[in-house]
């Protein structure tokens, strides 16, 4: 077996970052553009079809010059998964901000990250704390890309109900397209977590819009029906879609509360994922 | 509104702009200036850098690359709800976002100027339809620097008139009364 230093991981995973961000920022998963395409055809109101040909020919563009969709390439929220042969370590870490770095500069990304109080960019996409990474336990080495924009981040929410407000889940949802309105440039993604913990809740709903958005369950579907009945539209301009999925994502929770959250993620639901291979 | 015309204007706007109204699809050619939160307040300071009169206000944080717009779509136009009154007041005539703007901005714009609505997300589109002109205040870095840029045919529709009325508002309205109804909650 050929001997492998941990200097190679490092630049594999550097690598496999900067393509996974490539890719994400550059060109939609399938099921997005399908769902998009889904909306257009449903869709009747004049306006909201000048939008979606908007959208069709970005998409379009992005691709064929090869540069972002969206010039707010995102804060970068990136997730490992770690096989028995990987264990977790600093280096791991360094090598997801070199390849951001990388990314920043060649791709090229927005730089967007600052810091919170002083509002200092650093120019390269990483910061303290940034990028955020969540490492899990898998079969495969992967690294999975989610560059979030403000404009559906910043309208985002978590709510502590109580353990008898279940019914209350929907109003929180939709509500919670209500109060964002135009803003988060629908037809959006909503991903929600149930349960867990306050902080835990977060990460599920953010997790659930790596989730396939051309199929929803029972339960999504109502959700979405509900969001898409408010009659928001493409950019809050009015029309048939303002949700393109809903995705939820629960986790077991304290017996005393029921924590959700409401991740909102623009029509751009940008996520790629790339093997490491070293 | 008549469907499927598209209304040619030019920088800078004149008494044209007073003839748009909400739902009317445009295609903007000419020069117009990005500003985000930090160019407002440093324009408020320090006055505006560039002719006030007629002029175009692009919420925009764009991707630049040597010296070349890479992606150059939208931001949010609601953060700079409270922000945008004195642009008016020196003679800007109309504002490029997404996602609408407050009460405030819809009375200022009254008799003066429209709000465009341009497609958020679509950066790579925008980009295809722009010519990077110049720039001040690089110091505020790139997406908050005022940025100078000539369009060619920038694919718009007016979100808010120079009546008063406005398409997000409408929009916003109806939803509330919709969510009002069906999750059978107190709504003012």
């Amino acid at each position: 077996m050929q001997c492998r230093e941990p200097e190679d991981l490092r630049v594999a995973l550097a690598d496999a970052t900067c393509r996974a961000m490539r890719d994400a920022v550059i060109t939609l998963p399938p099921d997005v553009k399908r769902a998009i395409e889904k909306a257009t055809a449903a869709e009747t109101s004049a306006v909201a079809w000048g939008e979606y040909g908007n959208i069709a020919q970005n998409i379009l563009a992005a691709e064929r010059l090869r540069v972002p969709l969206c010039q707010d390439t995102g804060i970068p929220v990136v997730y490992l998964t770690l096989p028995p042969s990987v264990s977790c370590s600093q280096a791991l870490f360094e090598a997801v901000a070199d390849g951001i770095r990388r990314a920043t500069e060649e791709i090229p990304l927005r730089p967007n990250v600052v810091d919170p109080l002083t509002r200092h960019n650093s120019g390269d996409n990483t910061g303290a704390g940034m990028p955020a990474i969540h490492v899990r336990p898998g079969d495969r080495f992967t690294v999975t890309v989610l560059p979030k924009g403000a404009g559906a981040e910043n309208v985002s929410r978590v709510v502590m109900l109580l353990p008898s407000q279940k019914e209350k889940i929907e109003e929180v949802v939709v509500e919670t397209m209500l109060i964002a309105g135009g803003r988060p440039c629908p037809p959006v993604v909503l991903g929600v977590g149930i349960g867990g913990t306050f902080d835990g809740v977060t990460a599920l709903a953010k997790e659930a819009l790596l989730q396939p958005i051309d199929q929803m369950t029972a339960f999504e579907k109502q959700l979405c029906d509900a969001v898409n009945r408010l009659g928001i539209g493409p950019m809050g301009l009015g029309g048939s879609t303002t949700a393109l999925a809903v995705k939820v994502k629960t986790a077991a929770c304290h017996t005393a509360s029921l924590p959700v959250a409401v991740n909102v993620q623009c029509w751009a639901n940008r996520h790629a994922t790339v093997e490491v291979k070293w | 509104m008549v469907t499927g015309t598209v209304v040619q204007i030019h920088t800078p706007i004149g008494d044209e702009i007073l003839a748009l109204e909400a739902g009317d699809r445009v295609e903007l050619s000419g020069i117009v200036y990005t500003a985000r939160d930090e160019a407002h307040l440093r324009m408020q300071k320090e006055g505006i850098p560039f002719d006030p009169k007629g002029a175009v206000i692009y919420h925009c944080g764009p991707v630049i690359k040597d010296k070349t717009i890479v992606a150059a779509g939208p931001t949010t136009s609601a953060r700079m709800n409270t922000l945008s009154g004195f642009l008016f007041d020196q003679g800007a005539r109309a504002l490029i976002g997404k996602g609408g703007m407050g009460s405030t901005v819809k009375e200022q714009l009254r008799g003066r100027g429209v709000y465009f609505a341009f497609t958020g997300g679509c950066a790579a589109l925008a980009a295809s339809h722009m010519t990077l002109k110049g720039v001040h205040f690089p110091d505020l870095g790139m997406a908050e620097a005022v940025w100078v840029i000539e369009l060619d045919r920038l694919p718009l529709v007016v979100g808010i008139d120079s009546a008063g009325n406005d398409l997000f508002s409408a929009v916003q309205e109806n939803a509330k009364k919709i969510f009002c109804r069906e999750q059978k909650t107190e709504c003012v």
